[in-house]
């Protein structure tokens, strides 16, 4: 051991960290295999409706959820600071731009299913697509749950102020869920349209 | 060393048999997890052990009739499928979770109560995997357990061809056993990258951990494939989508992607703990450090980065491109390289050294033989042209037995023997042991010997039964009666374990005089695992402790 090494202080990474880490990193590995598929199978319907049919491109949701990556990691400053108020409006307009593109998403398959009469068993598209975007939709759903728990907890008191680490994760899935929509977005709606 | 003995009320005290019952379940020490882990693999080993040896009467004689042609389907698939994700899987996440904070001198993994989740879900899965026998036959009336093969390619597993409730208990159960998988894996990864002991760098914890790292990392990255593909499946069965409906345009060609995409790096999963445990027992029963220490590591780093791009080589005969066989082939012929470093330094180690063959050392010898034959057919099987001749035939069949059973199980036995002490305070008897070991050894190369000149002369694998007159009648006998041996070899063991645990020898704290952390403690370890960590200067930390004159941090 070198003089150097002793006087040095033991350090290493905070758990949790490498924890959520390894934990995005299996999730985008799911990810990768769903969007594989996508592309792999994009053209291979054999009857319709076709994408370039049915699809319209979802401007004002994909804002809204790239939008609360902003307002969350703004959330995640003020409560590294201490400030509860704007902690709680940001978090509160971070849960509501992702209710609001869960919503929209709903609509969208509503007007495919309905309207369009496309169903996970319609054709090889109905499949990849409804598979590709509902992976994706559930993993805002989860997210949504627990910024939700967070707010509420917020609401109730301060007791919020001394888990700031444990925020800053799960800002970090909200990041990793936007990230994938990214990847979601350009496959379905630009690629495959 | 002075023998460290810590009082400790709940080790001290006689529970009666509910609260010690309950203790265990919710238990989230690591070590407890552990044992639970590798009682629950080695059930399911005799279990499937069981089918095994079913199967071998079957096919003992030609014409057999001892179960018809279905039931023989459900077997091989139950078989293999216990065999990789409830006896292999849980068998690693046991020993990780047993040993890693152990040796790292950690008070416990990173996420116990994670631990715990990943343990119980993974118990879910198996038994939903068994449940399949008695409610496998779903609303529709038909099938029983699972009998798709346990890679079930597509379309088999399509509705039409499966119906029932079989395959669907079959994907549940692996979706759950993965997610298992990939709990213990993250708590691993936690676990060495943020819990280590004043001292312990990341290189100079022991082997088994840097490589027990390294296939967690592997798990996190090769699982996803199979759960994804999981999911699809479901897809297709539950809700009528065409993934791999060739019908409506879907890809059959695509599951075998999927499901080799994990399959593969999964052989290495599995057999890398192997090397593992055979990287920390050599040394200490040959009284030599590890040869080319930096060579193995990097060899574990190579095996695991080519390991996930070797894939197709399960594929050949599906009909790829001139191009990609030429690619899997260069692939899965470059991994001998570094399996072959990791052969000779193991060798290296033995070599002058002091070499003591107790039942450990004689496992990891045994497996040395067993794993270098299975490493020969292996590249022999990478070369496309041979493959196209023997896939799906008993070589293949003589060569993954011989790298599973050969090779990761006599080291996951050798694992037994050393830790064994360490775990419940008693030795293991020697005899039995080796005993244990002669038996296996013999019925192991009694039964797979002969399957490899089965498979050259034609025997293709999961025939239920096969025409006499075909020259494949001795060798397939042959191979029945070595199930005996093995089928007694199991039963000392079984037996030893017992016997051993009631009136075995005392252990000590140390009885190998090993070098690693977990040695420096007592056995069985209290629940916090160390009062007080020695200090860590070298790799191995009780050489240092045992040889101020000569320590190892003098030349590391």
């Amino acid at each position: 051991m070198t003089a150097a090494e002793t006087n040095l202080e033991w350090r290493q990474p905070d758990r949790g960290r490498v924890g959520v880490i390894c934990l995005i990193i299996t999730e985008f590995a799911v990810f990768t295999i769903f969007v594989v598929a996508y592309l792999f199978y994009i053209g291979k319907s054999l009857t319709g409706p076709y994408p370039k049919d049915v699809l319209e491109i979802p401007y004002i949701s994909t804002f809204c959820l790239l939008f609360s990556s902003v307002t969350v990691t703004f959330a995640e400053h003020a409560l590294k600071k201490g400030h509860a108020g704007p902690f709680k409006m940001w978090l509160a307009l971070t849960v509501g731009l992702g209710a609001f593109f869960l919503g929209a998403t709903g609509q969208e398959w509503n007007k495919l299913i309905n309207h369009d009469h496309l169903t996970v068993s319609t054709n090889l598209f109905g499949t990849t697509y409804y598979s590709l975007v509902g992976l994706h939709a559930s993993h805002v759903l989860i997210g949504l749950i627990l910024l939700t728990i967070v707010l509420l907890i917020g609401l109730r008191g301060n007791a919020m102020l001394s888990n700031a680490r444990r925020f800053e994760f799960l800002a970090w899935y909200w990041h990793f869920v936007d990230v994938v929509w990214v990847i979601v977005f350009t496959v379905v709606y630009v690629i495959g349209r | 060393m002075a023998a460290t003995n810590y009082p400790l009320e709940s080790q001290v005290a006689d529970p009666s048999l509910p609260t010690a019952l309950h203790e265990w379940v919710i238990t989230v020490d690591h070590k407890r997890l552990g044992m639970l882990y590798i009682m629950a693999a080695l059930f399911f080993f005799v279990v499937a052990g069981i089918m095994a040896a079913v199967i071998r009467a079957q096919l003992a004689f030609p014409n057999g009739k001892v179960i018809p042609p279905e039931i023989f389907n459900r077997l091989f698939t139950m078989h293999g499928t216990t065999m990789v994700f409830l006896v292999g899987m849980p068998f690693l996440a046991g020993l990780a979770n047993y040993l890693v904070p152990l040796m790292i001198g950690a008070r416990d993994m990173a996420f116990p109560r994670l631990n715990a989740f990943g343990f119980w879900i993974f118990l879910l899965g198996g038994m939903l995997l068994y449940f399949s026998y008695i409610a496998g036959e779903g609303l529709a009336g038909h099938g029983s357990a699972p009998d798709v093969g346990w890679f079930a390619y597509a379309p088999l597993t399509s509705k039409a061809f499966s119906r029932g409730s079989s395959t669907d208990y079959w994907t549940l159960s692996i979706l759950l056993a993965g997610i298992g998988s990939i709990a213990s894996a993250i708590n691993v990864i936690a676990t060495v990258f943020s819990m280590r002991t004043k001292g312990m760098t990341l290189w100079r914890m022991p082997l088994f951990v840097i490589m027990l790292t390294v296939v967690s990392g592997m798990i996190l990255v090769a699982l996803p494939p199979l759960s994804a593909a999981q999911i699809m499946l479901m897809v297709d069965r539950y809700l009528g989508g065409h993934f791999f409906d060739t019908q409506a345009g879907g890809s059959a060609v695509l599951w075998q992607h999927f499901f080799w995409l994990f399959g593969h790096p999964e052989v290495y999963i599995l057999v890398l703990p192997g090397f593992a445990c055979a990287s920390e027992i050599i040394p200490v029963f040959s009284r030599k450090p590890m040869f080319g220490r930096p060579a193995m590591v990097g060899a574990t780093i190579m095996i695991a980065a080519v390991g996930v791009s070797v894939w197709a080589h399960h594929m050949f005969t599906v009909g790829m491109s001139a191009r990609a066989n030429i690619f899997f082939v260069a692939a899965t012929m470059m991994i001998a390289v570094p399996t072959g470093i990791k052969v000779f330094n193991w060798l290296a180690t033995m070599y002058r050294g002091q070499i003591r063959m107790d039942t450990p050392m004689l496992f990891c010898v045994g497996f040395l033989f067993q794993f270098l034959i299975a490493g020969l057919t292996g590249i022999m099987l990478a070369a496309a042209p041979f493959d196209w001749q023997l896939s799906d035939s008993y070589f293949v069949v003589a060569h993954f037995h011989y790298v599973l059973l050969g090779g990761l199980m006599f080291t996951l036995f050798a694992s037994i023997y050393y830790w064994f002490p360490k775990a419940t305070g008693k030795m293991l008897n020697e005899t039995y042991g080796k005993l244990h070991f002669w038996l296996l050894a013999i019925g192991f190369h009694l039964t797979f010997d002969p399957l490899h000149f089965a498979g050259i002369w034609g025997m293709p694998r999961r025939i239920y039964t096969y025409a006499p007159g075909r020259g494949w009648e001795m060798v397939n006998l042959v191979a029945s009666v070595g199930v005996v041996f093995q089928g007694l070899a199991i039963l000392f063991f079984v037996w030893n374990i017992i016997s051993s645990l009631r009136n075995g020898k005392k252990a000590g704290d140390d009885p190998w005089d090993g070098w690693t952390l977990e040695w420096a403690t007592s056995s069985p370890p209290p629940e916090y695992n160390f009062a007080q960590v020695p200090e860590i200067k070298s790799s191995r930390p009780l050489w240092d402790l045992k040889h101020p004159e000569d320590p190892d941090w003098k030349y590391e």
